[in-house]
């Protein structure tokens, strides 16, 4: 299902916090239908280079256009509506702790649709069944494992169908099985769905099981070092930073 | 050949042929979210109206189909293969083959796993609100307990003493809350000297204006009042504070590291407000005489010098005493409260929320409680 279709493009970002800046000038297109991830070292601006493609903060210059529109500049209406049409899982998972996961499903179907009462209950249903969650929908996210939450976390950012979906650290406080379960669940989604997907990851086994295409992102350059096929960057790179962090070397 | 919905709304469902009671019905367009309703209007009307020998389905023109609309599709297919009609998808793109491929309708009669949580009834309800609260009564009385000892701990031993917090709090509770109790004390003196001062007049007897205000602000409004903006501004800061570490499992940190959590967040909090109320009460008590003042010597031709003799003439150091006694006892509860408060945060932000009310409510119940025994006691002295 994946296209030549730029369906994000981020053109000259520059972006921080207070007066330093975290990255500068960075730019990239993200294709329909792919997996991208964002990868890099602890602290390279990954999250928040994501934070910026969702609109939650505001860069120092550049453009985010999803869909063509540019989010940097969109009005509360306009930003809304591009925002109905991703979805996000945070690190944290974020479900709405005094909610059942039916309740955090349901939430976005209820508010932003107007489907019947049965009708959203059997899309609920169905999204926690393609999250495997099937059964747990009266379940407090209190009461569930990491994974689970996370898995619950990814039928909420779906609840709407979303072209595209953001996953912010995916792997934070997982087991490695755990972790192999959900990079299948997100190729499964991207499969079956097409769902566009943008991963921001450091986790290295991940890269290699979902996506795509990758940018590498340093914190020394304050930029992108490297772009491509993960397998030929490990294998043909010729950025020493880009084979420490490939090989897992120190420094 | 009929046309159930044309393009306006996104999809065009149209029975293409109907020979020897074998239909073939063509699906195209975009099945989505937002004209999944009128979909599954259309396709209902089709359930009813149709019932052939065989069905066949052409998704071919299938521009997009969420998984909500491949939601109805499937569902379509099952009810038709319920009523033993003959059903087959013909023409299915990848796409579509794709997204139904990842929905099993079999999921939507599983049965939770547990029960949804209803509400007892209200007989149970009061029955666990009884309980809930015989319980609490005990976990105040332990907590005050360890909170006194390890209170007399830090004072014995001065070196663990937190003082850099104790100073943090004191001006957290104290300076910071300056302005608000000098505010409401002083508009308080002077709603009490106005309201009295209609009654009095009528007797000529304004002076006692004066009294009247001093012996109010300084034996009950100024602890009562200062107490009460103490456990707004303060009793919840603190169980907020902690209820968030406790969510954060900063509070088991300090555990496993040795520490004693009570000794280590609670105590220079109470100590710091233990401190602090008794002078926030001076200057309340002061600012509820000044509000009288203004009130005397605008409304009621009074001399400033005289509602100032009237004022220290009634004013006893035995007032002042007990005002002061009870500001230490009310700090203690307000900040007491609010650490226990904190301390019992379970879950996340909603138990936060929970116990920063429970911090404040519990707080002004204590004071009006201990109020109530002060009066009793200093009556007897």
């Amino acid at each position: 299902m994946r296209d030549r279709t730029p369906i994000i493009v981020v053109e000259e970002l520059t972006a921080g916090y207070g007066e330093s800046i975290v990255f500068e000038k960075v730019s990239f297109q993200v294709f329909q239908g792919e997996i991208f991830v964002i990868l890099g070292g602890s602290g390279c601006g990954k999250s928040t280079l994501l934070k910026q493609m969702i609109g939650l903060h505001q860069p120092f210059s550049g453009r985010v256009l999803i869909h063509g529109m540019d989010i940097t500049t969109a009005d509360d209406v306009a930003l809304r509506k591009v925002r109905m049409g991703i979805g996000v899982l945070f690190q944290s998972s974020a479900l709405f702790g005094s909610m059942t996961l039916f309740d955090n499903v349901a939430l976005p179907l209820m508010e932003f649709t107007d489907l019947s009462i049965k009708t959203i209950e059997q899309i609920v249903k169905m999204k926690l069944a393609m999250v495997d969650l099937s059964g747990y929908e009266n379940h407090l996210p209190s009461e569930l494992s990491g994974g689970m939450k996370k898995r619950a976390g990814i039928a909420r950012a779906m609840a709407l169908d979303p072209a595209i979906l953001f996953f912010d650290e995916p792997a934070a406080g997982l087991d490695p099985i755990t972790l192999a379960e959900l990079d299948l669940l997100i190729k499964k989604i991207n499969a079956g769905m097409g769902t566009t997907m943008v991963v921001v990851t450091h986790e290295l086994q991940s890269i290699f099981n979902i996506a795509h295409r990758v940018i590498m992102i340093d914190k020394n350059a304050k930029g992108i070092i490297a772009e491509g096929d993960p397998k030929e960057l490990k294998e043909h790179s010729g950025d020493p930073r880009v084979i420490h962090f490939f090989n897992r070397l120190p420094g | 050949m009929g046309q159930l919905s044309s393009q306006p709304s996104g999809y065009i469902l149209r029975i293409e042929s109907e020979k020897s009671g074998e239909v073939l019905l063509s699906v195209s367009g975009r099945i989505a979210l937002e004209n999944l309703k009128l979909f599954q209007s259309d396709i209902g009307t089709l359930q009813e109206e149709l019932s052939p020998s065989n069905l066949s389905v052409d998704l071919s023109g299938v521009k997009y189909l969420d998984s909500a609309g491949a939601l109805v599709l499937l569902q379509f297919e099952n009810q038709m293969k319920a009523r033993s009609i003959p059903f087959q998808w013909i023409h299915t793109t990848d796409e579509v083959k794709g997204i139904m491929g990842l929905l099993d309708p079999a999921t939507l009669t599983t049965t939770p796993l547990t029960p949804l949580r209803r509400s007892d009834n209200l007989l149970e309800q009061m029955g666990e609100a009884s309980i809930r609260f015989l319980n609490d009564f005990i976990q105040v009385i332990a907590f005050v307990g360890d909170l006194l000892l390890s209170l007399i701990y830090s004072l014995v031993h001065l070196r663990s003493m937190r003082w850099e917090d104790v100073f943090f709090y004191m001006k957290r509770a104290g300076l910071d809350g300056l302005p608000i109790v000098g505010l409401i004390s002083f508009l308080l003196g002077l709603i009490i000297a106005f309201m009295s001062s209609l009654q009095l007049k009528q007797f000529g007897a304004n002076i006692f204006v004066a009294s009247l205000v001093s012996i109010a602000m300084v034996r009950e409004l100024g602890p009562i009042m200062t107490a009460i903006i103490v456990a707004g501004r303060s009793g919840s800061a603190f169980a907020a504070e902690i209820g968030t570490m406790m969510v954060n499992e900063e509070v088991d940190a300090l555990m496993v590291m040795g520490f004693d959590p009570t000794r280590f967040l609670a105590v220079p909090k109470v100590l710091a407000t233990m401190i602090v109320v008794p002078l926030l009460t001076l200057y309340s008590s002061l600012f509820g005489i000044v509000g009288g003042l203004m009130v005397g010597v605008i409304g009621l031709d009074l001399t400033v010098n005289t509602y100032i003799q009237e004022t220290l003439k009634n004013i006893r150091l035995f007032d002042l005493t007990s005002s002061l006694i009870k500001s230490v006892v009310f700090a203690m509860l307000i900040s007491s409260i609010g650490c226990l408060r904190g301390f019992q945060v379970k879950g996340g932000a909603e138990g936060v929320g929970i116990s920063t009310t429970s911090a404040v409510v519990s707080g002004l119940f204590l004071i009006i409680v201990a109020d109530s025994a002060f009066a009793v006691i200093f009556y007897y002295i």
